[in-house]
């Protein structure tokens, strides 16, 4: 029993860090992320597709390790922590609204970048209202 | 330089994103988890800004975000029994995002270098598009069901045909998407591209036009993973791993609860999104001339008052009513007399996962109190008085057993098999789901007619009356 539930710790872990050397591996003389037209065509073939799969299977098995073992209890405010957290697509739109791009392209990007923004702002906030109402037994007021 | 730096950002940012969901296993913990996350939140977005390419428009930038703020804020301000929706709406938001990030670069791409739209790239972006504008229009329906806003139907609607349609419009957009990964630079690929993206639109809308109240929980589930989905699409795109990890937790995450919830529904995935509970509402059975027994205010106190296990099963209709201050105060009531109080909480009370606990919470019960189904379901027959507070479906024993019932095989809290049952309800209407209840009708169950907050109010006062103090 106890075997188990060292294991359960311990295996998001290893994942964690499997993930983390995966993303690290990117070689640090490639050009920087891709971003929107930034990449000359001839490096486009070069991108890394198999670790970005890699990577997108590791991260879901991590995902489902550990939010497997989030308390019933909190399942609204992970849902909120989640959405602030997948809002990180603001990433995306930054490089979209702040690089030299056509006009129409960066108000899709503006928009996208409020969007997200939005998210993340009440994601957080509102997940931290609602965990701050969960108290144990003795903690009334 | 500034490359070693963005990426060591964001693995630092991933690390500290899965830490925050590990923290979140334990109500101690979670508040950590929230400031895990914005400072990786803070991190990435600084170490994406700092990137030689985006010097050019900071005004932009600074404008969105502040106009995100504004937004944000009051957003984050609702009441809790309006969370449902402003989750359905960050669905949205999110979803949007995605949506037109993937817009704009894909006309990016078309405009100054077609030969980037590599198969795998174009996928991508067909993936992300689809995906992002379904969820975006599929949240901001389901936000408007829940928020009951008039011209939004409540009552799920269906028509003949409707899931050949629905499919239809999918594969249509499919196929389309498969036509311009092969051709991403034709001349009416930009016009196709558009196709694709107003076939989603319109499929976010007709997925949830027939879905009902009941389902919520599910469908909010299911949205939240498409919107992970679209944001690990983003990620492919841009070939950036933070969002792909980021998005996959998210992705996961709605996969788990919906899973949770389509267990505690005993239905599946395509059931929930292709079965509208619509279908089902002509089949009830009118059985009409059994009877309800009713309790007075003063019975109902007394009977409580004599218990020693008391099991509070709460439903939408608490939330509805704005009831759960008054079951606080009828909770602090019956602890007063040393009698034990516990809350039943069923995965799909309420209109999204955890919503009941979420209510109490902010009624300030301890969680200690609150248990789930499985825990509290042994208990049960010791229990004195069952007390259903707006609950219906998750108490019907028409599940256990009455293959016609369309709950048939959904596990129930067994308030049945209590001494006594108190059921709170707000009209002799059936349900949500349109069925009957036979546990009002049982002869252990006295019926307390009313709204949740007034009748609970009641009991409150003929309690501390009756015990003399205050």
């Amino acid at each position: 029993m106890s075997g188990r539930q060292i294991a359960g710790r311990v295996v998001p872990l290893i994942g964690a860090v499997a993930a983390t050397v995966a993303l690290a591996q990117t070689p640090g003389d490639l050009p920087p992320p891709a971003t929107a037209g930034a990449l000359p065509a001839a490096e486009s073939a070069s991108l890394d597709y198999w670790s970005m799969l890699f990577v997108f299977m590791l991260a879901t098995f991590i995902g489902v390790g550990v939010i497997r073992r989030v308390s019933r209890l909190l399942h609204t405010p992970l849902m909120s922590l989640t959405n602030a957290i997948s809002a990180i697509a603001v990433v995306g739109s930054i490089i979209v609204t702040g690089s030299e791009h056509p006009l129409h392209i960066r108000i899709l990007g503006a928009i996208a970048l409020f969007a997200s923004t939005t998210n993340i702002v009440s994601g957080f906030l509102i997940t931290d209202r609602m965990l701050k109402m969960f108290k144990g037994d003795g903690g009334r007021k | 330089m500034i490359v070693a730096f963005t990426q060591l950002s964001y693995v630092v940012a991933t690390a500290l994103f899965i830490l925050a969901l590990h923290w979140m296993n334990d109500p101690k913990t979670a508040r950590r988890g929230v400031y895990g996350g914005v400072a990786a939140m803070f991190l990435a977005i600084l170490a994406t800004w700092a990137q030689p390419q985006v010097i050019v428009h900071h005004v932009w930038i600074v404008i969105a975000i502040a106009l995100g703020f504004i937004v944000g804020w009051p957003l984050s301000r609702v009441p809790l029994t309006a969370v449902p929706q402003r989750t359905a709406l960050s669905h949205s938001f999110g979803g949007l995002a995605a949506g037109l990030v993937g817009t704009a670069e894909y006309f990016l791409w078309l405009g100054e270098a077609p030969v980037n739209l590599t198969p795998f790239r174009m996928t991508a972006i067909i993936a992300e598009i689809i995906l992002g504008y379904l969820t975006f229009t599929g949240s901001l329906m389901a936000a408007g069901k829940l928020q009951e806003i008039r011209w939004i139907p409540q009552r799920p609607v269906t028509f003949p045909l409707q899931n050949a349609l629905n499919i239809g419009l999918l594969l249509l957009a499919v196929i389309v998407g498969a036509a311009l990964v092969l051709n991403p630079a034709a001349p009416w690929s930009a016009t196709a591209f558009l196709v694709i993206i107003g076939l989603a639109l319109l499929f976010g809308v007709l997925l949830i036009i027939p879905i009902g109240g009941a389902d919520m929980p599910t469908v909010i589930s299911i949205l939240n993973a498409y919107a992970g989905l679209s944001a690990v699409a983003m990620g492919f795109v841009l070939d950036n791993k933070l969002l792909i990890t980021a998005g996959a937790l998210d992705g996961s995450s709605g996969l788990i609860l919906s899973v949770i919830m389509c267990k505690a529904m005993n239905r599946s995935f395509f059931n929930v999104l292709f079965g509208a509970f619509g279908k089902v509402e002509a089949v009830k059975a009118a059985s009409g001339q059994k009877v309800y027994k009713t309790e007075t205010i003063e019975g109902a106190a007394q009977l409580l008052e004599q218990a020693s296990l008391v099991v509070i099963v709460p439903g939408y209709g608490m939330a509805v009513a704005q009831a759960q201050h008054k079951v606080r105060e009828l909770y602090d009531q019956l602890k007063k007399r040393g009698i034990t109080v516990r809350f039943a909480i069923h995965p799909v009370a309420g209109r999204m996962p955890g919503h009941m606990n979420v209510l109490l919470a902010e009624a300030d019960i301890p969680y200690t109190d609150l248990v789930e189904m499985d825990e509290i379901n042994p208990d049960m027959p010791q229990c004195d008085v069952a007390l259903v507070v707006g609950a219906n479906d998750v108490v019907n024993p028409a599940a256990r057993y009455d293959k016609s019932s369309p709950i048939y095989g959904m596990p129930i809290i067994d308030a049945d098999k209590a001494r006594t049952v108190l059921a709170i309800k707000r009209s002799k209407n059936p349900g949500f789901a349109g069925i009957d209840n036979e546990l009002y009708f049982s002869d252990r169950t006295w019926m307390l007619f009313g709204d949740a907050k007034a009748v609970v109010g009641e009991l409150v006062k003929q309690l501390s009356g009756g015990s003399g103090m205050h």
